[in-house]
């Protein structure tokens, strides 16, 4: 019986210990019409079997090692150290659990110690949690942990248009029981516009960085403004552009969340990922989330636990900040292991070939007859371009060509029918890039 | 033991990664944007292994010891899971694609689904949720949209068991709604007449775990369901326990409306210190058009065509609460539990069940005259025991979890269920051999022996764990929670 050691012998060894005849006298609690129901399952597979058939699903996917991928849009294909892998899957990380008991999990306490303070490092912030399930559900917890900073008296949430789209649903998801409103995405506008909507009923407005579009937001004074109405600044960020550019925190944000997928962590068709989220020591008896801090053991020496648990379901019950009980510890391990590995020198390269192989795609694309590169502002590894024909057929097109093409931006931005968002990584070589603009042209002939 | 921290072994100039040269014309960087200082690390490859392998030796874990923390199911993760999610077509594949592109990930997807509605008895089911308290809130969510939907605004209360997990509150007031705390009864099951007396108009639902907190069937079920609907509520179920049921009975035949199922637990995905995990819900057919999406969908090949092949999509159900993460749910850990319940099949999840509760019997037998059992009955996958030892009033729960380590043991789950005093919580599982569960139960005896005779050393444990006992009161009243240089 696959993984189950019982002999016979053990068996009726256990079962006369109990006092019952057999196993299924155990199960007398269960109402009689409901138990030993019937079970329609497929036959069980031997192991073999399972990996063939697996690896058969498997191979009915388009995967990005046979196809040369410029799709992002939330979920990025960066480069992964080998050494990500070989400790994320040492099982004293990966089969173990929350580390309730701290003198038999320092490895995994240590590691989120060190994760929390890579985020910190990364953000410009003073407090980082042990990450949440991905970077939508730290955006959805941020707006609200602002609404419990305003003792839920300020019910409007002032949300950029330019926030990934499935973020701003999650959002929406996690407040319909709350009270909150959260308005400003309705249709196109830009920060200066959001700035006017944020008032005294204002709990928080949320921008991101680089934005759904690609574009690198200048965030000088924004802090002010919003600050001057006594509401929060929660700031999106990808945390690969954080290598290059100025960390949220140097600008006043109150929360700085994002998805931290590209920190090591495959594409994995959307998940597991994990949402670290950052914020300001002020704020974090209101921050959701586990917690590892420092202490020392009985003789003194160094040592990490679970702290700040008051703040937590399994003490306050209703009364917790979320009902989180768990984080992404492994993800968050590979993102720590993946900024160790980079470290300084490393994820500030890696960001600024992303940053000029962005640009070099959007030069070369933008001298193709028919195609208009409609990005304005600086971007960083994302940007918008206008096409000639639906997104969908283009796609379909570069198929044939081996290309995963980019994201189709008119089911989120009707206004925005006809351009694609394209992304281009440090993963993207000039071969690559110059393939993708001849085949671009003659698709469009 | 301790281990330096990644930034103390850090030193100028070390870098552990190697980057491609630039092989495009430089572009102009925007000075004004550009950050100055990115205080990170610097370490070379060979220091960064040493630094988390030795990490990793701090760590107790499935594979290095047995680990019988209750309510978590800490079962032996097959390496056959790792192996099938790591195939490249399964990680490398963007949630962009368009569908033809990733018909593999959503037939997967589709097939689970038509699992758990079988293992479970529900109509559908959503595999959105990350987590089991993701999976909870999804549950509430849905519980509220139905009554609205119905025009019914009046219900603002959810009733919550004393004995239930703190998630389960927590989740019904992420929803907006009172929770009205229910008595349990002398033998550990709902209070019958207490759940009656706040059963009225304003009850949108009950939370229930069966087995509940304290490894406990709650014997009323269809009773407790039924008094529930007759108020105009819904039952959830918290699917915590399903280790204890799986392949036995279906959730949806006791009566629940909603549940979530932890695959992390039941079907065997690694916990990985605390996650990922994953928390699919699944509902009645009352239910269906409220489920979280997108969620996987086959669309038969049409007949005229006899020889295609069947498409599967996405879809979101026509009235969903909406999504509760970006793309499709935990994808790599749905395919490790798929993995899983292709392998064992009906007759194998019902050996798990039926194991994971002989185990646990044979446990309390062997501990219940020595540590007190406050329910005494045939328990289910789990049982829960007070570390109140008589004549050994100076030692307390945490010091027996302590000393647990020394014999090379991770503790139970401590001080819950919040309803029995110095609770230890203990769950085997099914994966256990009897010699494990043998020499488990002599060291709590031991332990017991030793609490009453030399209740220092109780007091004083662990003494082989890589460190002593930590001060959890410094680290919350000084809270250091990064380093600084």
């Amino acid at each position: 019986m696959p993984y189950i050691p019982h002999s016979d012998a053990d068996r009726a060894a256990m079962l006369k210990a109990i006092g019952v005849e057999r196993i299924e006298d155990l199960f007398s609690d269960i109402p009689a019409k409901a138990r030993y129901a019937e079970f329609r399952l497929p036959e069980p597979l031997s192991e073999a079997e399972v990996l063939d058939y697996l690896g058969a699903l498997a191979q009915l996917n388009a995967d990005l090692n046979s196809f040369i991928c410029f799709l992002g849009a939330g979920a990025y294909r960066h480069f992964i150290p080998s050494v990500v892998d070989h400790i994320v899957s040492r099982s004293e990380f990966y089969t173990a659990y929350t580390p309730y008991q701290p003198e038999i999990s320092q490895g995994t306490l240590q590691a989120i110690f060190e994760y929390q303070s890579l985020i910190c490092a990364l953000t410009g912030m003073e407090v980082a949690n042990a990450s949440h399930y991905d970077g939508a559900t730290a955006v959805a917890e941020a707006v609200v942990m602002a609404y419990n900073v305003q003792r839920k008296k300020r019910t409007k949430v002032v949300m950029s248009p330019y926030v990934h789209p499935e973020y701003r649903a999650t959002a929406r998801t996690y407040v319909q029981g709350l009270g909150i409103q959260i308005v400003g995405d309705e249709h196109r506008q830009d920060t200066a516009a959001l700035l006017d909507m944020v008032d005294e009923e204002t709990a928080c407005l949320v921008t991101q960085t680089p934005n759904f579009l690609g574009e690198v937001e200048d965030l000088d004074g924004i802090a002010d403004r919003v600050h001057a109405k006594g509401a929060l600044w929660v700031v999106v960020a990808d945390p690969i552009a954080l290598g290059l550019f100025k960390a949220p925190g140097d600008y006043g944000a109150d929360i700085v969340v994002g998805e931290g997928q590209p920190l090591g962590n495959p594409i994995n068709f959307g998940g597991p990922y994990l949402g670290f989220f950052a914020t300001r020591e002020r704020f974090v008896h209101k921050m959701a989330g586990r917690l590892v801090g420092e202490t020392v053991d009985a003789e003194g020496k160094r040592g990490f636990v679970l702290t700040l648990s008051a703040r937590e379901q399994h003490i306050r019950r209703e009364r917790a900040t979320s009902n989180i009980c768990s984080n992404e510890a492994l993800n968050a391990l590979a993102a720590a292991v993946f900024l160790s590995a980079l470290g300084k020198c490393g994820l500030r390269r890696m960001a600024e070939l992303c940053y000029h192989k962005a640009h070099y795609a959007a030069q070369v694309i933008s001298k193709i007859r028919g195609f208009k590169v409609a990005t304005k502002k600086p971007f960083f590894k994302e940007f918008v371009v206008q096409c000639p024909m639906p997104v969908a057929d283009l796609n379909d097109a570069l198929l044939e060509y081996g290309i995963i093409g980019g994201y189709d931006l008119a089911g989120d931005y009707p206004d925005l029918d006809k351009h694609m968002l394209l992304c281009v990584t440090e993963r993207n070589s000039r071969e690559e890039i110059d393939y993708l603009a001849e085949s671009l042209r003659e698709v469009a002939q | 033991m301790t281990e330096p921290l990644i930034f103390e072994i850090s030193r100028p100039g070390r870098c552990a990664a190697s980057l491609p040269e630039c092989d495009v014309p430089q572009a102009a960087l925007p000075k004004n944007l550009v950050r100055d200082e990115l205080p990170l690390p610097e370490v070379s490859e060979l220091d960064l292994v040493r630094h988390y392998v030795r990490l990793s030796h701090m760590n107790h874990a499935v594979d290095t010891g047995f680990y019988p923390l209750g309510s978590c199911t800490m079962k032996y993760n097959p390496k056959m899971n790792e192996v099938a999610a790591r195939l490249p077509g399964f990680t490398a594949v963007h949630p962009y694609q368009s569908q033809f592109t990733v018909q593999g990930c959503l037939q997967l997807m589709f097939e689970l689904q038509e699992c758990l509605k079988a293992i479970s008895g529900f109509a559908a089911v959503s595999l959105q949720p990350a987590a089991g308290a993701h999976g909870e809130f999804a549950g509430m969510l849905m519980i509220r949209a139905y009554h609205l939907d119905r025009g019914d605004t009046g219900r603002t209360k959810v009733l919550v068991p004393d004995s239930a997990h703190g998630t389960n509150p927590a989740s019904t007031a992420m929803c907006g709604y009172e929770v009205v705390e229910i008595r349990s009864d002398a033998r550990g099951n709902v209070d019958l007449d207490d759940l009656r007396a706040h059963c009225d108009e304003h009850v949108a639902g009950m939370m229930l775990t069966n087995p509940n907190t304290l490894g406990l069937f709650d014997e009323h079920i269809l009773e407790i369901a039924d008094i529930v609907h007759s108020c105009g509520g819904l039952l959830y179920g918290d699917g915590a326990n399903l280790n204890a049921i799986v392949g036995v009975a279906k959730p949806a035949e006791l009566g629940f409306d909603v549940m979530h199922f932890n695959l992390h637990k039941t079907f065997s995905t690694p916990h990985g210190g605390g996650g990922p995990g994953a928390g699919p819900v699944g509902v009645t057919d009352a239910l269906a058009d409220f489920l979280p999406g997108p969620i996987a969908g086959m669309w038969p090949a049409s007949s005229d065509s006899p020889d295609d092949e069947p498409e599967y999509g996405l879809y979101m159900p026509p009235k969903s609460i909406g999504r509760l993460k970006s793309f499709y749910g935990n994808f790599g850990v749905l395919v490790r539990a798929y993995a899983y319940i292709r392998h064992l099949g009906a007759e194998g999840l019902r050996r798990v069940a039926e194991h994971a509760v002989l185990n646990a019997n044979y446990l309390r037998v062997r501990l219940q005259d020595t540590y007190p059992l406050p329910y005494r009955r045939v328990c289910m996958h789990e049982f829960v025991l007070s570390g109140r030892l008589p004549g050994a009033e100076g030692v307390r729960t945490i010091d027996i979890a302590k000393r647990l380590m020394d014999f090379g043991f991770h503790p139970p789950t401590i001080y819950f269920p919040l309803i029995v005093p110095e609770a230890l919580m203990i769950e085997p599982t099914e994966t256990e051999s009897l010699e494990t569960l043998d020499a488990f139960a002599d060291a709590m005896l031991r332990i017991a022996e030793e609490a009453r005779t030399e209740p220092d050393t109780l007091h004083n444990a662990p003494f082989t764990a890589p460190l002593r006992r930590l001060d959890d009161v410094r680290a919350a009243r000084e809270p250091k929670l990064r380093w600084q240089p």
